[in-house]
């Protein structure tokens, strides 16, 4: 086998002992998404008999926010990751093994996708026989807009990761905290023309306003939009990169301060 | 065979315009077991980290089994390893699962003979599938041993290997040390507080104060120099600032 894939093999599997050892976190990571998407199917049934726009394409908020969903557990899944090591005290053995810092983002994306995978997929399936609403009928670009979200909840999570390095565990909350700070240019449950001129430039700068205007263009029965999704893509790769090469400016910082022989609680 | 295990030339050190380690040079002989002395902040633990290439220096340079660790430490990385009790291995997870992980990251090679090997020899064998948070210290330390020992290093850097054990353990891991040095002819290179550990195993000791190795030498050697009956008088004589005998 490649080195490198054994390596992140390993990480990964250390972090799916630790899922496979306590159900209550399984159970813990489908669980708000599930709310979430109970809450919002009852809110769409409401609003489908009282708002024209709802009507015109039911399921709309409930695909919002399972693709929210999406983005917010993606972000999760990278910082829990990282933060796990930090939590233990085991960032010091994990630097002085073989293991090379892209190989510890890599085993933490894949995480990231498992956690996603384990979170997301239990409400997209109640969705259909509660509301009759399934997600998949977006087709094959559900798969684009999914591995979107999910790049940028990678972007933000290797942002947080980073702050946790470089800061220590003082600024852990982040990883709860900092996606929301998108939400409201995210144009999740409105489309971005409802904010005002100079925020809607600042929501097209991020890739989930195109990411969901697409969904809804979909859902409202309007031609696939390849531009927004090449937007998203093109912003995405951007944000991936930067953070990526933070993240790793941040290691290479923490050799020079001391900060991973020592990091932990 | 390399002749000198670690080769740190004009090691410095500054953390924020204070000096932790100051124009250190010393070798480690290869197949040695050679411990750094020192009090607390006279530089162990940064000297440890610059060795295990998890700290840049400064200045200066860091050879360790031949290659150049501020360059190429992945290199050299798989041949070693290190265990301290003030880096844990994840709580939530078995000593097997540990031990499966990180033989994992270190390409073990029959891991599941290895670490069944490994557990015959440190006695980890009742609490293989145990989680290690609810491990007594004594027994977290053979397993940081055994995590230490999977890869069969050829230099294995150990911080305090006998910190918070009680005397017949520590005992104990004093003895396999020996061992597996006589048996594996491998270099270990320890820092340590304890005088009479060090006294017992060590072939070569370097003190350190201030961020500077002070004196260095076999320990009959350093208690002949000061004049003294034990390497604890010797430490308190340099700690204090006394000059040795000659």
């Amino acid at each position: 086998m490649i080195p490198s894939l054994r390596r992140i093999g390993a990480m990964i599997l250390r972090h799916l002992y630790i899922l496979r050892g306590s159900w209550p976190r399984l159970v813990e990571m489908a669980y708000w998404p599930v709310v979430n998407m109970v809450v919002w199917g009852f809110t769409s049934q409401f609003f489908a008999s009282h708002s024209d726009w709802v009507s015109k394409a039911a399921g709309v908020l409930i695909g919002a926010v399972l693709l929210w969903d999406v983005m917010f557990r993606g972000n999760l899944g990278v910082s829990l990751s990282f933060l796990e090591e930090m939590w233990s005290r085991n960032l010091g053995h994990l630097a002085v093994s073989p293991l090379r810092p892209w190989e510890l983002v890599a085993a933490m994306l894949s995480m990231s996708l498992i956690r996603t995978v384990i979170g997301v997929l239990p409400a997209t399936l109640l969705a259909i026989p509660m509301y009759h609403f399934s997600l998949f009928a977006l087709g094959p670009p559900l798969l684009l807009f999914w591995v979107s979200l999910m790049a940028t909840g990678w972007a933000i999570g290797l942002g947080v990761a980073a702050l946790v390095l470089r800061f220590g565990l003082g600024a852990e909350s982040l990883a709860w905290v900092l996606v929301f700070a998108l939400a409201p240019v995210a144009g999740i449950y409105y489309p971005v023309s409802v904010l005002p001129g100079w925020l809607q430039a600042v929501a097209w700068a991020f890739p989930p306003a195109h990411v969901f205007e697409g969904m809804r263009a979909l859902m409202f029965g309007q031609p696939f939009p390849i531009d927004r999704l090449m937007h998203a893509v093109a912003l995405n790769v951007l944000y991936l990169g930067i953070t990526g090469a933070v993240f790793l400016r941040t290691f290479h910082i923490a050799r020079r301060r001391g900060l991973l022989m020592g990091s932990g609680e | 065979m390399i002749e000198s295990a670690i080769e740190a030339t004009r090691l410095c050190k500054n953390f924020g315009g204070v000096c932790a380690v100051d124009d250190v040079s010393f070798s480690v002989e290869t197949g040695s077991i050679t411990a750094l002395l020192g009090g607390n902040g006279a530089g162990k633990t940064t000297t440890l980290s610059m060795l295990l290439g998890v700290l840049l220096p400064c200045s200066g340079q860091v050879r360790v089994l031949g290659e150049d660790m501020i360059a190429h430490r992945y290199r050299v990385l798989p041949r070693m390893n290190f265990s301290s009790p003030y880096v844990d291995l994840p709580h939530r997870l078995t000593v097997r699962e540990n031990l499966t992980v990180y033989g994992r990251l270190y390409a073990v090679e029959h891991l599941k003979t290895r670490i069944a090997a490994l557990a015959d020899q440190l006695d980890i064998k009742g609490f293989l599938d145990k989680p290690v948070g609810r491990l007594s210290a004594g027994q977290k330390t053979r397993v940081a041993l055994a995590k230490a020992l999977l890869n069969k290093p050829a230099l294995l850097l150990l911080d305090e290997p006998t910190a918070s054990l009680d005397p017949d353990t520590a005992d104990w891991v004093r003895t396999w040390l020996n061992d597996y040095r006589r048996e594996s002819g491998a270099t270990i290179l320890l820092a340590s507080h304890n005088m009479a550990e060090v006294e017992r195993i060590c072939d070569q000791v370097m003190i350190m104060k201030a961020g500077r190795i002070v004196d260095q030498g076999p320990p009959v050697d350093l208690i002949a120099r000061f004049g003294r009956a034990t390497l604890e008088e010797v430490f308190l004589d340099i700690a204090r600032g006394k000059d040795r005998e000659t």
